[in-house]
């Protein structure tokens, strides 16, 4: 073994941009020894990440495993959206169909979108944001991300063996007599919920007992604020589907009647403890998403959030406030009318909080020096797609209106317009705002708007249609509309939309793809951002974040502390702070005198 | 990660082998308490995160057996009756017996983190024993009452073993099936349990919905069981590394941790004792 292609392997630094290469590339450190050749070093490659317990390391791998249950489940919905293209039988039988809509809901909603933002960019940024150098259980970490995965195989086995046909919401009495393998996807959402249950866990305690001096409560970026909130649902709710599955399992092996009528049990309460989790899990779902757009928002218009403890305060009561609305999912079920409108109220008051949220983002704009790059355009989507969202919900919630659009496509697009229109939008737009952080390298900035231009119209032509077809009588899961033939123009733009968005995500990936290897190399602080992982660690961070302790001296959001200008926010004059004046991914001025990663060139 | 070299140091030698080396040398070349974690600051902010973790996953356990107790405040409402009648099946003795056995258990445990806040090894090893003692107490009780009642025919949900001639939901009558002919025979030739007043005898056995009561039955008490056999391998485990010298003042969080469990799956068994076996 000669010494020269020993170098190839150490050298990791080269190219980035002077006075911000990493010293300890979390990437690449730790890593084997350099004698270790060949099949064993891939090996040890796979020991050191498949047993690594660093949040960074483990975010990229929940980032991998997630990516990869969304393409599945985008698989299975594009199939969906085109055997809906001509009335009768297009490219699947009946049957067929009822079991690809269960599993693109079954992987979507637990493989997917449950972890998506938490347990990738969750895991990733929580200790670099509060100053530690890990989160408080690195080790439970690791296991629930072991645990998603064993709960994720269990999900996806079950496709092979036949798949499930029941609806994601596995109501009772069907799920127990159907006789497809509702046992092993039963199994798999109980194991899955351990991993969100520990996740959750790891991450208050983190934020409560982790955080380095100085950073205050109100020094909290406000994604930590949604992270905190979704942590607190996942660990008051997950345990309850936990319980509800269990019970679902012994019904079918055991047979013990606690939901079968005919033994003296009850259906409708399954759907009372299905909903008392998967109610606050759509929350799950939607709050880390906001906190996403907060930093976006902040970032991009060079201004601090407006309104930053109301934002903060709005997600802890949607977290609070959304344990007590699951009976709105259930107008129909014979539930009594007291509780139906007890329920459509609550579900009203969770407007408040949200629209505190979006009237906040779009006032942090007002003057601002607004910087159309991709993660701004996606979060400007999100604005849009989230505002129909939560507007038709409003519809939905209300008790006359819902028993007409109860069960119709109208439902189906007011929470895609919330879940995909919401959440993926905004992971995308996170997704492309941290990449530099995460990979260090740059993403192709006009392949990036140009996937964020078709993710936005694409989306709209597949679930604005929607709204319509669900107004006019289509119900969800049908497998055709033969006595209904003029809304085939719909579900065919509808589908043809469906392919706009398809090619939209194809982008992303490409682009993320395509960046790591020839994307250019990242300033530590490509955009100007004023929180701890950009002021504070190099892109990518190093393996312990942090060589000491950072002492938080500023908000979130100071920028114009930071960058030395007035903020527009009514305490330093009405200028926001400057876009940064750089060419992205520019070397800027190494600085002698101290390195951090903050300076921006002026 | 980084080997990390353990160093004799003067005060650790003072107490010897019974704590293993209370400080070690990490990577920067510093001493640190051998038990604090690389990424904490202090072993306070150790301790306090563990704790805080702990009580939050408590949190998870009381939502658990919540939605248990929901149902079983449901059905109580739906079926006041078939519940009253149920649980005259269910053995007072044995459950007042293992109420008992779990409360000392409480006792112990909690004696046990005093003996390793004092540094007092023997209190604290000989009372985790103890723990571990009570609990498979507890486990061979509930062994005895769970195979009594299969030998009754008294099984969860559709299984239950009805009297012959009770018209079940369905409409349909039972049919007696011989292995409860046979039970019912037992039971009416006067043996041992039926003195005791648990053969197959009250109103219970021709409700066509008992199977509901002693699904909840079960399932609670099964799943409560199942938390006790955790709490025995853990509570084990805690011993085996206390006769190891593990545990000192300096650092007693793993017991402090299984004592918390501990103390929740007996306030759970102090929920479901009255509810099931009293009322």
């Amino acid at each position: 073994m000669d010494s020269a292609t020993l170098k190839v392997t150490t050298q990791a630094t080269d190219g980035y941009p002077s006075g911000h290469e990493p010293v300890h590339n979390y990437l690449r450190e730790p890593r084997p020894p350099d004698d270790v050749r060949g099949l064993a070093r891939w090996w040890a490659w796979i020991k050191l990440w498949g047993l690594t317990v660093d949040h960074k390391r483990i975010g990229v791998m929940y980032l991998v495993a997630v990516a990869i249950a969304f393409s599945i489940g985008g698989i299975l919905a594009i199939a969906v959206r085109l055997e809906l293209f001509t009335v009768g039988p297009t490219i699947m039988d009946a049957e067929t169909y009822n079991r690809v809509f269960t599993m693109h809901g079954i992987v979507m909603v637990f493989a997917f979108i449950i972890p998506s933002v938490m347990a990738t960019l969750g895991n990733f940024l929580l200790p670099i944001m509060i100053g530690a150098k890990d989160v408080a259980f690195p080790r439970l970490n690791l296991l629930s991300w072991y645990l998603y995965v064993l709960g994720m195989a269990f999900a996806i086995a079950s496709i092979y063996t036949g798949g499930v046909d029941t609806g994601w919401t596995f109501y009772t009495p069907y799920s127990s007599s159907t006789g497809t393998f509702v046992l092993a996807m039963g199994l798999g959402v109980f194991i899955a919920g351990f991993s969100s249950i520990l996740t959750g866990l790891n991450f208050i305690v983190t934020i409560h007992k982790m955080r380095a001096p100085g950073m205050t409560w109100n020094r909290l970026p406000l994604f930590l604020w949604s992270v905190y909130s979704t942590s607190i649902v996942q660990v008051l709710a997950t345990p309850v589907i936990g319980i509800t599955m269990l019970l679902l399992a012994l019904e079918i092996v055991l047979g013990i009647g606690i939901f079968d009528p005919a033994l003296g049990g009850d259906p409708v309460l399954f759907q009372h403890f299905f909903w008392f989790y998967s109610h606050p899990a759509v929350y799950i779902m939607i709050l880390p998403a906001f906190g996403i757009i907060s930093e976006i928002m902040g970032t991009f218009s060079r201004q601090r959030v407006y309104g930053y403890r109301a934002v903060a305060l709005s997600s802890v009561a949607i977290a609070l406030l959304g344990f007590m609305v699951w009976g709105h999912h259930m107008f129909t079920s014979g539930q009594s009318p007291v509780s139906s409108v007890v329920f459509s109220m609550i579900t009203f008051l969770i407007g408040i909080p949200s629209g505190i949220k979006v009237f906040n983002w779009v006032w942090t704009m007002y003057k601002g020096s607004v910087w159309l790059l991709t993660p701004m355009l996606y979060a400007l989507s999100f604005l849009f797609l989230f505002t129909i969202g939560g507007v038709t919900g409003i519809m939905v919630g209300a008790l006359a209106a819902d028993i007409h659009l109860h069960d119709t496509y109208y439902v189906v697009a007011h929470f895609h317009y919330v879940m995909m229109g919401g959440t993926v939008v905004a992971m995308i737009g996170g997704l492309h705002y941290w990449w530099p952080k995460i990979t260090g390298r740059l993403y192709h900035e006009k392949m990036g708007i140009a996937s964020a231009i078709l993710v936005f119209f694409g989306f709209n032509l597949t679930f604005g249609t929607q709204l319509i077809l669900g107004s006019q009588g289509m119900p969800r899961r049908y497998y055709d509309y033969p006595d209904m033939p003029w809304l085939q123009p719909l579900h065919q733009a509808s589908t043809v939309g469906s392919w706009m968005l398809a090619l939209g995500l194809l982008i992303v990936l490409v682009n993320g793809l395509w960046s790591m290897r020839r994307g250019r190399f990242a300033p530590g602080n490509p955009w100007g951002g004023a929180t701890l992982e950009w002021t504070h660690t190099t892109s990518p961070p190093d393996m312990h974040n942090f060589h000491r302790t950072p002492l938080v001296t500023h908000g979130p959001y100071d920028y114009a502390v930071l960058f030395g200008e007035a903020s527009g926010d009514g305490h330093s004059g009405n200028a926001p702070a400057p876009v940064p004046d750089v060419e992205v991914g520019a070397p800027q001025q190494p600085d002698d005198s101290f390195d951090d990663g903050t300076q921006q060139p002026h | 990660m980084d080997a990390t070299q353990a160093i004799a140091v003067d005060h650790a030698a003072g107490h010897g082998d019974a704590h293993g080396d209370l400080m070690l040398e990490g990577h920067d070349g510093k001493l640190h308490p051998a038990n604090l974690q690389h990424h904490f600051v202090s072993a306070q902010q150790q301790f306090e995160a563990s704790k805080l973790g702990m009580w939050i996953f408590l949190v998870t356990e009381i939502l658990l057996f919540g939605g248990m107790f929901v149902a079983y405040a449901i059905y109580r409402a739906w079926y006041p009756e078939l519940f009253e009648s149920a649980s005259l099946q269910l053995d007072t003795v044995m459950g007042a017996i293992n109420t008992v056995v779990l409360l000392a258990s409480s006792l112990t445990v909690a004696w046990a983190i005093r003996g390793a806040q004092r540094d007092n090894q023997k209190v604290l090893l000989w009372n985790l024993v103890a723990t571990v003692l009570l609990a498979g107490t507890f486990m061979v009780v509930k062994y005895f009452e769970y195979t009594h009642k299969f030998e009754l025919g008294i099984f969860p949900g559709e299984h239950f073993e009805l009297a012959p001639g009770t018209i079940d939901v369905t409409g349909a009558e039972v049919t007696g099936t011989r292995p409860v002919a046979e039970l019912a025979v037992e039971g009416a030739a006067g043996g041992e349990h039926a003195e005791e007043g648990h053969g197959r005898e009250g109103p219970i056995f021709s409700n066509p919905r008992a199977g509901v009561f002693f699904s909840i039955y079960y399932v609670m008490t099964g799943i409560h069981g199942l938390h006790v056999l955790i709490g025995m391998v853990a509570i084990s485990i805690l011993a085996w590394n206390a006769r190891r010298g593990r545990y000192s003042s300096v650092y007693y969080t793993p017991v402090e941790n299984v004592g918390l469990y501990w103390h929740v799956v007996d306030i759970i068994w102090i929920f479901l004792f009255p509810l099931m076996y009293l009322i």
